[in-house]
């Protein structure tokens, strides 16, 4: 056979097996990848689509830290089962500032893409202190030490910085403030004005119980109360965003 | 001399990694570097007691003889001692879903413990034993000596030291937060370096051959580590936020940073865990067979089928997600293509046993390595079929994946390497052979014994979750809570564990036989496969 003849000329010669491998494994890459850059319902903005404040944005590396992508999906398929259990299913945009996404691979507990003001603060801080407390059956690892230990994010403004430089459309103001908004979003004696035009609907308050000390358990509260929160769907056209 | 390097290099890089933890912009990255140090500080210390100090000029250079075997060696036994480790963190992880008051907070909560478990099996283990077994193949297949020289030394503890750093990082919270690509910025940088110069070593080998061809086994080799190496640097593009901390967020975000992660994602599992093996697979069963491969043309066919399909099944991770349709069907499609090229590599693999079928009796290293071919033959058949978008509406997001991933992980990767080690162990050490090939007997009756359990329990576990997530009432309400399916999980995560220990067991008493074969000693036993003859009394 000819055509495996002329194999023989790639067994023979290194470099050309290695440029060929590397040709032939960088096609289905590029053709896959390379249009969701550009193409419409990859890239659309939806309305109330804002980035992360300071303090949810801290909470999220918080959620990337412990891992929770391991066991909760954020990324609600349009099932009538899922639509139901869960709410309207996810669109693209809702994720389009996470750095990294954490649409997960496993629902070992339930899906959380949109777990914002489902529960209240105090359900959150028992359930993570003490999961089997409020849901017997439950199998998720006890997260008290989140309640103990101060919220460590020496320089907001620089992990805003770094999200600019990712492509997160964080304002200058944004930048400027991120200190003061890190810290009075869950301060209920703050003065909140500047934070909620800067970052519509954040939730704000005191979350953990505890007003005297920011915690990681105060962001990690502020972030799951947003969640799925932004894009208000009973003006949501759904037909306009088909994929 | 090169000791001299070495040393140099240690004492250098332990000097800047305490520096560096001295800086540090957050506390992770301090705890981090400082554990670092304490590894970099240990390894000279052990260097430096090895140091001959001979007067100078009388030591005599030794001309290095025949083929480079240290490396290898080291490898072995690296591999099996990541393979107790990995294993052993699967059984942990898999109890704690099981009894979740083994979750010790803040270290070893289960989302800090999975992620140890699949890089300690997947990279560790895995990456070990194709390093060990690629520099063992590529060698013999092209007569020619290792290029290189040390360079294969710093490969090999650059690997480990980027297991370590990864290992210790996730246990301290320190995670990039993509499935299997956990590893922050620096330790992804770290790990570019040592993976390119694994590549200078393997490919510079292959250009010193002495045989006109390359060998099927090192297109896979080779394949695997160019492709990895590409999937790695794209996909672990991210913007740290301090040069001197841990953070980092990724260069993509949402639906873009999803197909990426799954363009990596299942192609750690192409490349790495199919590709690398398949390699594995081209060497070790002919060898121990004693027969050649079945088809010269059925291995081309199927090396470029599969290289080049397996790239495009990312998609089929995100059935029915925020990524568009056209994405999804094009995953879905070259999924079920990717049938065939599998089964090519079976088919070759099984074939050449034709005509040494009966060795199966007698030869359980060579059994081991059949299981391994038959259940990547299964998981290749159970993979596609799930990656139909229909039966991945049920599949996705239930125990039925995790299935599927240790019957191709434990029965295929695992078994193969397992083959690969009790084959090289004897050569490497020049023993005449094994210590015991009854504990090999015992080994493979348990590690299969231990993924079937695992596999039908995950099967019944994953399929009974998916139904009732979706179950309606003739009323039209959801008939379970949530926490109902969490609930009813609890009798299949037990003897999910159990199967897994049974596994781990089978591992240690592998250990066990390797120790052993090392020490020198033979066991005194029956041969395999002998009919049993009653000796007529005095």
């Amino acid at each position: 056979m000819s055509f495996l003849d002329k194999h023989k000329i790639l067994e023979r010669n290194a470099t050309l097996l290695l440029a060929g491998s590397l040709v032939v494994v960088s096609i289905g890459g590029i053709v896959e990848i390379a249009p969701l850059f550009y193409l419409e319902n990859t890239i659309e903005k939806v309305e109330g689509m804002r980035p992360y404040s300071p303090l949810e944005l801290a909470g999220r590396n918080i959620y990337v830290r412990e891992g929770c992508y391991v066991c909760h999906s954020q990324m609600i398929r349009p099932f009538r089962d899922e639509v139901e259990r869960y709410g309207h299913y996810s669109l693209a945009a809702e994720s389009m500032y996470d750095h990294p996404f954490q649409w997960g691979s496993k629902r070992t507990g339930p899906d959380l893409a949109r777990v914002g003001g489902r529960y209240s603060n105090e359900w959150h801080v028992q359930h993570l202190i003490e999961p089997r407390s409020v849901v017997p059956e439950s199998i998720m690892p006890g997260y008290s030490f989140l309640a103990r230990a101060t919220l460590d994010m020496d320089d907001p403004a620089a992990h805003l910085d770094a999200n600019v430089r990712v492509g997160v459309p964080y304002t200058n103001a944004m930048i400027e403030n991120a200190r003061a908004d890190l810290l009075a979003q869950a301060d209920p004696d703050a003065d909140w004005s500047g934070l909620e035009e800067r970052y519509p609907k954040a939730v704000l308050g005191d979350f953990d119980g505890d007003p005297e000390r920011l915690t990681e358990m105060d962001a990690l509260v502020a972030y799951l109360q947003m969640l799925g929160t932004l894009v208000d769907f009973s003006t949501f056209e759904p037909q306009e965003n088909y994929r | 001399m090169n000791e001299n390097i070495t040393l140099t290099g240690l004492g250098v890089a332990a000097c800047v990694v305490l520096f560096l933890s001295g800086i540090a912009a957050d506390a992770a990255f301090q705890s981090h570097m400082l554990v670092i140090f304490f590894v970099l500080a240990l390894a000279f210390l052990v260097m430096l007691r090895r140091v001959d100090f001979a007067p100078a000029g009388t030591a005599v250079a030794k001309p290095a003889q025949g083929y480079l075997d240290g490396p290898i060696r080291y490898g072995a036994i690296a591999t099996m001692g990541w393979a107790i480790v990995g294993l052993l963190a699967g059984v942990v992880a898999a109890s704690q879903l099981a009894w979740p008051d083994l979750n010790i907070e803040p270290w070893f909560n289960f989302g800090r413990v999975r992620p140890l478990h699949t890089s300690a099996v997947v990279f560790a283990f895995g990456g070990n034993a194709l390093i060990a077994t690629s520099f063992y193949v590529v060698q013999r297949t092209c007569r020619a000596r290792r290029w290189g020289g040390d360079l294969a030394w710093f490969v090999f503890w650059g690997y480990q030291l980027f297991i370590v750093m990864a290992a210790s990082g996730y246990l301290l919270g320190i995670t990039a937060g993509k499935e299997y690509a956990e590893p922050e910025w620096y330790v992804d940088l770290f790990l570019t370096v040592v993976w390119l110069c694994y590549l200078a070593v393997f490919l510079g080998t292959i250009l010193n051959r002495k045989e006109p061809h390359i060998y099927v086994a090192n297109w896979f080799y080779l394949a695997f580590i160019v492709t990895i190496a590409m999937l790695h640097v794209v996909n672990g593009l991210s913007m740290p936020v301090s040069f001197v901390g841990s953070k980092s967020y990724s260069a993509f975000a949402g639906v873009q940073d999803a197909l990426t992660q799954w363009w990596y994602g299942h192609n750690a599992v192409g490349f790495f865990l199919t590709a690398g093996f398949l390699g594995m697979m081209y060497y070790f069963i002919p060898k121990q067979a004693g027969r050649p491969v079945y088809s010269y043309r059925l291995s081309i066919i199927h090396f470029w089928a599969l290289i080049f399909l397996y790239i495009w099944a990312g998609p089929h991770h995100l059935h029915y997600t925020a990524l568009p349709d056209w994405a999804q069907t094009l995953g879905m499609v070259f999924s079920i293509m990717l049938w065939m090229p599998s089964w090519g590599g079976m088919i070759n693999g099984l074939m050449t046993l034709s005509g040494a079928w009966d060795k199966l009796r007698t030869d359980p290293i060579l059994r081991m390595q059949v299981i391994a071919v038959a259940f990547y033959g299964m998981s290749t058949f159970e993979g596609p079929m799930m990656s139909l978008k229909a039966v991945n509406g049920l599949s996705h997001y239930t125990d039925w994946t995790i299935g599927q991933v240790h019957s191709g992980a434990l029965g295929g990767v695992g078994m193969i390497s397992f083959g690969a080690i009790y084959f090289l162990v004897p050569k490497l050490w020049n023993r005449e052979r094994l210590y015991s090939l009854r504990l090999v007997n015992w080994h493979f009756w348990l590690a299969t014994l231990g993924i079937v359990v695992y596999a039908a329990v995950m099967w019944v576990s994953g399929i009974m979750q998916g139904l009732m997530w979706r179950e309606y009432s003739a009323e039209g309400f959801l008939v379970y809570s949530f926490v109902e399916s969490t609930a009813a999980m609890y009798p299949y995560y037990v003897m999910r564990t159990f199967g897994g220990l049974l596994y781990l067991v089978g591992a240690l008493i592998m250990a066990f036989n390797i120790y052993m074969t090392i020490k020198g000693r033979v066991r005194e036993e029956d041969a395999m496969g002998a009919p049993a003859i009653a000796t007529p009394a005095e």
